[in-house]
């Protein structure tokens, strides 16, 4: 199995803090988003980010792209389970 | 050695540790040990609950006042329901047979987290232990309904939030086995176990799983509200400030209709395992049940708005909701299908798991096609909220997963015991708990729709002759489980010694000596073939 | 032998990702909340984010990126048999949870002091909406804290383990586990920053 090889992926402290590097720098653009007036899409382009960041963090912190496809699918059911979840609660609440 | 006498003289889990009393159990990481701590614990709450069920057909034997008043009616529909729900049929499967079979069925030493097995069931304990504490502390036992709804559950003065706690508790109890199973199926399997030759149980052991992990956290999170809107004031389903009270109900029933599936889909699993080997053949669909379950779980993970038809939801969340349930009535066919597949031409031999299994079938086919009816928004409309609702869903909870649990204790009970019951008398028992049930039950559907409400203290005459035929029944139900029990546990303990397989069955469990050692295995198995392949085993 | 502790180092990661899978979904119905009462009182929720102190949290989105890049630098060194630097990073990462903790009672504080908290005589006789997104807040945010509060002591213990050299380069899952669980408070956070205090 894939995961098994790469279990023992050693992420090297310079990527990390590369990494560390990206997610401050769109800490700042987000903020700096949020004070242009956008409108509706502020909060859409604030999530955009966020998910990025998101993706950063699972990516690299926590060696979600070294590992094999039993964890991807862990991850990858979660969020959509999650979605689904406040997806089918918008059928009732955004036309009742 | 221990004082215990077992039957057999080579070593079994029973005592081959060398380690007697009763910590030996109760801090014991031993798979088969925590399965039968929990099959006793889920057991003293099914008497409990059903006790309580015995009290709420008693009252309304009569229109009026007949045992108790109402506010006392209210307690006892609460506390059945809570009893019911979530300290016996959520837990009962994956905890009692779930721990006992499954690292067997897979060839496994025991599950991958013993210790948080271990855990998992203290849990269980502690939260029982508070939803008890909870009836007798406070101002009075909870009078909500097992569903808690916001806003009656936080105006009522009685005990709601140490209860919710204790359920809150016995929810992180089952993602903890939820969890412990999931990993258990990927890591563990013996060495030629693969996906395609795992049994059905563990099969559906694994989707259950996968339930609890994803939506149990949701019932977390909607028991913390509710503590939080009693003792904070958060508001957060208060129309009058901001709040809306349909956004509990979806938070409620995004996790409670997944229970449901916790509840059947073990059950569905262990009917699959006792046909095959009643009928001396191979189960018929492999492949298609075992997709099933895993199209229950998801499909079954999208519906829970048919709860809500009459609540004030959106009409097209309703049309989406009444489709979507009827899309899960598709896998749960597919069972059926293949069960009936599997019987015809089978060499049947009908003895006391057989029958729980095929009246499981019948039961069961009754629960869901009445769930079609409720699940239907046209037609909910007019038994929502009725008894018709209260024998839907214990045809499928009762004579769905009761059934399939009781089933299975005849059938698995005797491998952990070396014992067998008799025969007879589970025989009979089993006639006076199909008779029973459905006089109980099948009333209760011609109640609601005549228009009888649920949880109403008192009804209108006309409704008198049923509502007596109904707790007259539940008096034979009551007895046929009483009878059961008695011949079932008097058999374990003194009835005549089995061999190690003495229904010839195909998967592992019966390979292994009974009871079986604390290892289960002296070698580490390797499978060659698939769990329903009954060339290789001897015929009984 | 490899092959044992191999496959219980893959099971207690896939245990562990499991567990993070049921907090997501945890604080997933919270986000649902948000989500909905967002859509029907954007307004009332754009004058009440105005009330949020932005310099605590940008401040502590900082602390909290940073301390997940030393938790993430702590399982490279253990993995490098670096003993020193996993406790030097465990420590900052703790130091960086309690800095955390101590912001968010300072800014708990100022709120409480000015009459913003759950059924408050101020959110009573305010719009509702505005009512509903405090009472969101200080949910979220209190459970978030909680599992800072429980992260911050794993890794206390962490760090004190790999210390004493029970947890060392070729057993190291708890470690990673407790890093792991660090991340996902991170990741949370992520979300929350954007949601409670820009939205402006």
């Amino acid at each position: 199995m894939a995961a098994e090889q790469n279990e023992q992926h050693i992420v090297s402290y310079g990527k990390l803090i590369a990494v560390w590097a990206v997610l401050l720098a769109l800490t700042s653009l987000t903020v700096w988003i949020s004070r242009l007036h956008l409108g509706v899409n502020r909060v859409w382009g604030s999530l955009a980010i966020a998910s990025c960041k998101g993706g950063l963090v699972i990516a690299f912190f926590m060696h979600m792209r070294y590992e094999g496809r039993l964890l991807r699918w862990v991850l990858f059911v979660t969020l959509a389970t999650l979605s689904i979840f406040i997806g089918v609660t918008f059928f009732d609440v955004l036309y009742r | 050695m221990t004082p215990i006498v077992r039957p057999v003289t080579v070593p079994s889990f029973w005592n081959d540790t060398g380690k007697s009393g009763v910590a030996a159990w109760i801090f014991s990481t031993d798979h088969k040990r925590i399965g039968l701590l929990y099959l006793y614990s889920v057991l003293a709450f099914f008497l409990v609950g059903m006790t309580l069920g015995g009290l709420l057909r008693i009252e309304l034997m009569a229109p009026g006042r007949t045992i108790v008043g109402p506010q006392t009616y209210n307690a006892l529909f609460t506390v059945h329901g809570v009893v019911m729900i979530f300290l016996f049929i959520i837990p009962a499967f994956p905890g009692a047979f779930g721990n006992m079979v499954m690292p067997i069925q897979i060839g496994a030493r025991d599950v991958a987290f013993p210790r948080l097995n271990l855990l998992s069931w203290w849990l269980y304990v502690l939260g029982a232990t508070i939803i008890i504490v909870s009836l007798f502390t406070g101002d009075g036992p909870p009078d909500t309904g097992w569903t808690f709804y916001l806003p009656f559950s936080e105006r009522t003065g009685t005990n709601v939030s140490l209860a919710v706690f204790g359920v809150f508790i016995v929810g992180f109890s089952s993602i903890l086995t939820g969890i412990n199973f999931v990993t258990t199926i990927h890591q563990l399997r013996a060495e030629g176990m693969s996906w395609g030759r795992l049994p059905l149980f563990v099969w559906s052991l694994y989707a259950t799983a996968w339930v609890q992990i994803l939506a149990t956290p949701i019932l977390g999170i909607t028991l913390v509200l509710i503590i939080a809107e009693r003792l904070l004031g958060t508001g957060l389903f208060d129309p009058g400030r901001g709040g809306d009270p349909l956004m509990y109900q979806h938070l409620f029933w995004i996790y409670s209709h997944p229970a449901v599936y916790i509840m059947i889909l073990p059950a569905m699993g262990a009917i699959t395992e006792i046909i095959p080997v009643f009928s001396r053949k191979p189960i018929f669909g492999y492949k298609m049940i075992a997709f099933s379950s895993i199209a229950i779980a998801s499909a079954g993970s999208l519906v829970w708005g048919h709860h809500m038809f009459t609540s004030g939801m959106s009409d097209r969340a309703i049309l989406i909701f009444s489709f979507l349930t009827f899309v899960v009535a598709i896998p749960s066919a597919i069972k059926v299908f293949n069960w009936v597949s599997t019987l015809y031409k089978g060499s049947i031999s009908l003895e006391a798991p057989m029958l729980f299994a095929l009246s499981f079938i019948l039961l069961f086919s009754i629960g869901g096609l009445t769930g079609l009816i409720l699940g239907a928004a046209a037609t909910n409309i007019h038994v929502h909220d009725t008894h018709f609702v209260v024998g839907h869903f214990h045809y499928v909870m009762f004579g769905g997963a009761g059934f399939a649990f009781f089933g299975a204790m005849h059938y698995w009970l005797p491998k952990f015991y070396g014992r067998r019951y008799a025969e007879k008398p589970a025989l009979a028992a089993w006639v006076l708990m199909f008779i029973g049930f459905n006089i109980t039950y099948f009333s209760m559907m011609l109640l609601g729709v005549k228009g009888m409400p649920r949880r109403y203290y008192d009804y209108l005459p006309e409704f008198a002759p049923l509502n007596l035929v109904s707790t007259v029944g539940s008096w034979i139900l009551i007895s046929g489980v009483i009878l059961l029990l008695i011949n079932l546990f008097r058999g374990l303990w003194k009835g005549e010694p089995i061999g190690n397989n003495p229904w010839g069955g195909a998967t592992l469990e019966w390979t292994i000596p009974s009871p079986p050692p604390t290892e289960n295995f002296d070698a580490d198995p390797v499978v060659t073939h698939g769990p329903y392949d009954f060339r290789k085993t001897g015929m009984p | 032998m490899t092959g044992p502790h191999h496959q219980d180092h893959a099971g207690a990661k896939l245990g562990m990702w499991l567990f993070l899978a049921t907090e997501v979904i945890l604080f997933g119905g919270l986000f649902l909340l948000y989500a909905v009462y967002l859509a029907r009182y954007p307004h009332e929720f754009a004058t009440a984010g105005r009330e949020m102190h932005l310099v605590f949290g940008t401040v502590n989105t900082v602390i909290l990126i940073t301390s997940s890049l030393l938790a993430a630098m702590a399982v490279t060194a253990i993995q490098r048999d670096e003993s020193k630097t996993a406790v030097r990073c465990l420590g900052g990462t703790v130091f960086c949870g309690a800095f955390f903790l101590c912001n968010k009672y300072f800014e708990w504080s100022a709120e409480i002091g000015h009459g913003i908290y759950p059924n408050s005589s101020r959110l009573a006789t305010g719009s509702p909406g505005e009512s509903v997104f405090f009472s969101l807040y200080y949910l979220t945010l209190g459970l978030h804290g909680l599992h800072v509060l429980i992260g911050t002591a794993l890794l206390a213990v962490v760090a004190v383990r790999v210390q004493q050299r029970t947890i060392h380069a070729s057993n190291y899952a708890l470690l990673e586990n407790s890093a792991l669980y660090w991340h996902l408070v991170d990741l949370i956070w992520i979300f929350i920053f954007p949601l409670y205090y820009l939205l402006l």
